[in-house]
Order: C-alpha cells, then sequence, then structure tokens
C-alpha cells in the first residue's frame, strides 16, 4: 500500500499531517473526513456542494487536475473563492502529490 | 387539521419508501418537505446522476429511483404537504403530536418519522455583513412574486441558471434598472439564457458586473446600495431597491434541532433496535440519523424504515399481534 504525506490546515489554523493512501480512490474531501477533520462533504463527492471548499496553499511536485466545469460551477454559488480555489472532493488522491498543503475555507 | 398514523418529515427516498412499509401494514402516511416536489436530493441535486448501489439496479438514475418508489407508495394514497418546512411539535391530550409547519399548517399523527436527510434545504447567504437586518428590507434570496419587482432598482448575484432567467424575466419592463453582479466572466446555465443576458448587457438594457462580487448592504431600515468589490475597477457603489442573491441551495438541520432530541454532529441518535429516538413516539431514519456503524446509504435508510414501522405499529396498536406477511403471498392491497 503506497501512501503520500497530504498537510490540512484547519479553519483554527492548526496543521495536520496526514498519511494518505493513493490506492483507495480517496480524494481531499474523504481523507479529511477520515482524520474526523471539520469537512461535511454534504453530496458525498459529486461536486455539488462545496462544502469541501478548500484553498491549495503548496502544489505537489505534480500538477493537480485541471477543474472541470462542473466544480468551477459549484465555486461560483460558494463564497470566500480565491484564484487557489478547489472543491476538496475533486481532487483525487495521487502519488505525485507528495507535500500538497491544502488550507479548508470558512464554512458557508 | 390533516390526521395521519405516520408523520413523515422528509419526502427523500426513505420516506417514500416508508409509506409502502407502513401501507403493507394497514397504517397511513403523510409526507412534508420543504422542497416543492418529493424526492429530496435526488430530486433536487442529482436527478440526472446515476446510482449504481441500489440493489437489483446495476444502474438507475436518481430521478428515476424516486419516480419509483412514487410508484410504490401510490396504492397507499400518502399524502404530502410540499414547500413547507415543519416547525413545531407539541403533544395534546391524548398523546399525539401536533405539527405545524412554517406556514401554519397543522398536522396530526401518534407517530412522527423524521426522514430529513441532509435537513431542509434552504437558500445560501453569502457572507456580507449586516446582511440580517436587511432580509425583507430588500434582500430576498427566492423571488416569489416578480411583480413585486415592479418599476425598482434591482440587483440579481449568481452565474447559474436561476441568476440568469431571473435578469431575463426582470429586465423584460418589470423593473426599472437591472444589474447582474457575477463572480467570474463565464456563466454556466443554459446557453439560451446566458445569450439573452448577453445580448440585453450589449443593448444596454441591463448592467452586467462580471468579476465582481457584493461585498457591503448599506441603507436606512431598507437597502439602498451594495459595495461590489471588482477584480480590476476595486470597490464600485450600486444605488438598488432591491439585492437577490441567488447562490442556490445548502441543507440545514432547522427547527428539528429545536425538538429535544438527542443530536450528535448534526445527525439525530437512534436506538438500532427501531430506530426510535429519544423522545417516545418519534422516529429518525436515514441520513438524518446516527448510530455506532452508520452508513449513509440509501440501502441503510430503507432497511431502516422497514424496522421502524413494525415499532411505529405496535406503539399505535399495543394489543395487536402483527405478522409478518410477504408481497409475494398477499400482494399489495392498497387503501
Amino acid at each position: 500500500m503506497s501512501t503520500i504525506h497530504v498537510t490540512i490546515i484547519d479553519r483554527e489554523g492548526i496543521s495536520h499531517v496526514l498519511e494518505a493512501p493513493t490506492d483507495m480512490n480517496m480524494n481531499v474531501m474523504e481523507l479529511c473526513k477520515s482524520a474526523e477533520l471539520p469537512v461535511e462533504g454534504t453530496c458525498g463527492g459529486m461536486a455539488m456542494c462545496a462544502s469541501c471548499h478548500c484553498y491549495v496553499e503548496e502544489e505537489a511536485p505534480g500538477t493537480l487536475p485541471e477543474k472541470s466545469d462542473d466544480e468551477e460551477d459549484m465555486l461560483d454559488e460558494a463564497f470566500h473563492v480565491e484564484d487557489n480555489s478547489r472543491l476538496g472532493c475533486q481532487l483525487q488522491l495521487k502519488d505525485d502529490m507528495e507535500g500538497l498543503v491544502i488550507r479548508l475555507a470558512p464554512v458557508g | 387539521m390533516i390526521q395521519t398514523d405516520i408523520l413523515i418529515i422528509g419526502a427523500g427516498p426513505c420516506g417514500l419508501f416508508t409509506v409502502f412499509e407502513a401501507g403493507l401494514l394497514k397504517l397511513k402516511c403523510h409526507l412534508i418537505d420543504a422542497l416543492p416536489q418529493a424526492g429530496g436530493q435526488c430530486a433536487e441535486i442529482y436527478p440526472k446522476k446515476p446510482i449504481f448501489d441500489i440493489p437489483a439496479y446495476p444502474e438507475i438514475l436518481a430521478g428515476d429511483l424516486v419516480d419509483r418508489l412514487m410508484e410504490q407508495a401510490a396504492p397507499f394514497k400518502p399524502g404530502f404537504t410540499l414547500g413547507e418546512r415543519a416547525e413545531s411539535i407539541v403533544k395534546d391530550d391524548e398523546g399525539q403530536f401536533i405539527l405545524t409547519t412554517n406556514r401554519g399548517t397543522k398536522h396530526r399523527a401518534p407517530i412522527i418519522a423524521i426522514a430529513g436527510g441532509l435537513g431542509c434545504f434552504e437558500p445560501r447567504k453569502p457572507p456580507v455583513e449586516r446582511l440580517s437586518e436587511y432580509e425583507d428590507h430588500g434582500v430576498e434570496y427566492i423571488i416569489k412574486d416578480p411583480e413585486f419587482y415592479r418599476g425598482k432598482k434591482v440587483v440579481i448575484s449568481g452565474g447559474g441558471d436561476s441568476a440568469l432567467d431571473w435578469t431575463n424575466f426582470l429586465a423584460d419592463g418589470v423593473a426599472s434598472e437591472v444589474t447582474l453582479v457575477h463572480r467570474r466572466e463565464g456563466f454556466r446555465g443554459h446557453p439560451d439564457s446566458v445569450q439573452k443576458v448577453l445580448d440585453l448587457a450589449a443593448a444596454g438594457r441591463i448592467r452586467l458586473l462580471t468579476n465582481g462580487e457584493v461585498v457591503g448592504v448599506q441603507g436606512e431600515g431598507h437597502l439602498d446600495a451594495l459595495t461590489v468589490k471588482h477584480k480590476t475597477e476595486g470597490e464600485i457603489q450600486l444605488a438598488t431597491d432591491h439585492w437577490i442573491p441567488l447562490f442556490g441551495l445548502s441543507p440545514k438541520l432547522g427547527p428539528i434541532a429545536d425538538w429535544n432530541l438527542n443530536i450528535t454532529k448534526n445527525a439525530i441518535e437512534v436506538d438500532t433496535l427501531d430506530y426510535s429516538t429519544n423522545v417516545e413516539g418519534i422516529y429518525a431514519i436515514g441520513d438524518i440519523n446516527t448510530y455506532p456503524g452508520k452508513l449513509k446509504l440509501i440501502l441503510c435508510g430503507f432497511h431502516e424504515a422497514t424496522l421502524m414501522v413494525q415499532s411505529a405499529f405496535k406503539r399505535i396498536y399495543p394489543d395487536k399481534n402483527l405478522v409478518l406477511k410477504y408481497t409475494t403471498v398477499n400482494g399489495v392491497n392498497g387503501f
């Protein structure tokens, strides 16, 4: 089983370095939930609720997947959107994401 | 007053299947849902998405699943109170619950089954300071009657179909001025509606402010201006009578949170014996409940509904014996 390390900065500013498996078809939203970080993931990962809205603070060496139209559309309805905004559920964990740093967006 | 045996809060898949299972036991059901149609999330959020984990359906669209559940429930003639939110409950002298909605519709039943999924869908409110002071004083999240905006200056925010459609509608001789504010250049939504908005803007009939978002509200007692933060032009002041932010819906637990139920992490604690809550006569099934090992799956909600109605029957008819009857043997005998 291969794992990478992903840092999640929660809404209080506390960093959590998480070991993330890359062979379980998991995304950043699910990773946060499995670590009991306060991410709702209301729609279950369909890019339809923006409750997993986060910011990519530091990109891993590998590039992240481009935003799909669905993700872009959903970010339209989200608040506190910045240039580095993403939906955690659309960031599938891959081997080349070692070192990724994600900050959770405010609830809203 | 609407009288029934089981009052179901939430007309999603779990609530709809409850009607069927209760019907087999000759119990009548009435469903209440804040959304204007039955089907819950399946109908509201993802009707065109396929579901792959419903037994015997290798693939079924969420909307089709709802249609089939409605068909399955139909012989038992469920009642519906749609577009209203379950607000408060009290017990009457005979131990029955009286449930009142936000519109004042009263329902009476010995049993309440909360199948509320994620909660009530409510408009998503932008994080603008002092916004709540202007709600119903110039800020509306839902357009109830477009005539309300006749001759008024209106600002709409959002980039989806509802923002586009209402911009087009209100610009067509209803409002005196319409401004559409959107966070980015591109619009999603139906290409025809997008084109119409762009045409109206080109013709000078609406003001289109892309790359901007409303960050401030002003006015004495009633909204009279908005501050828009624009990516390149900085802050822009917009004089307006109304602001209609259309950012979709998001679920909130809502008034249920005040019903003295034990709640952990936005979910209602239940006993897995029969999915009863800590309040006698109130059950919680589907995504809204929690217990050790809980999985938020439609499949599990169906199971919970089935066991729950057995317990509800015994509560309503403590002296009657209940024998499980198979539909294959007895058929489905509706009301």
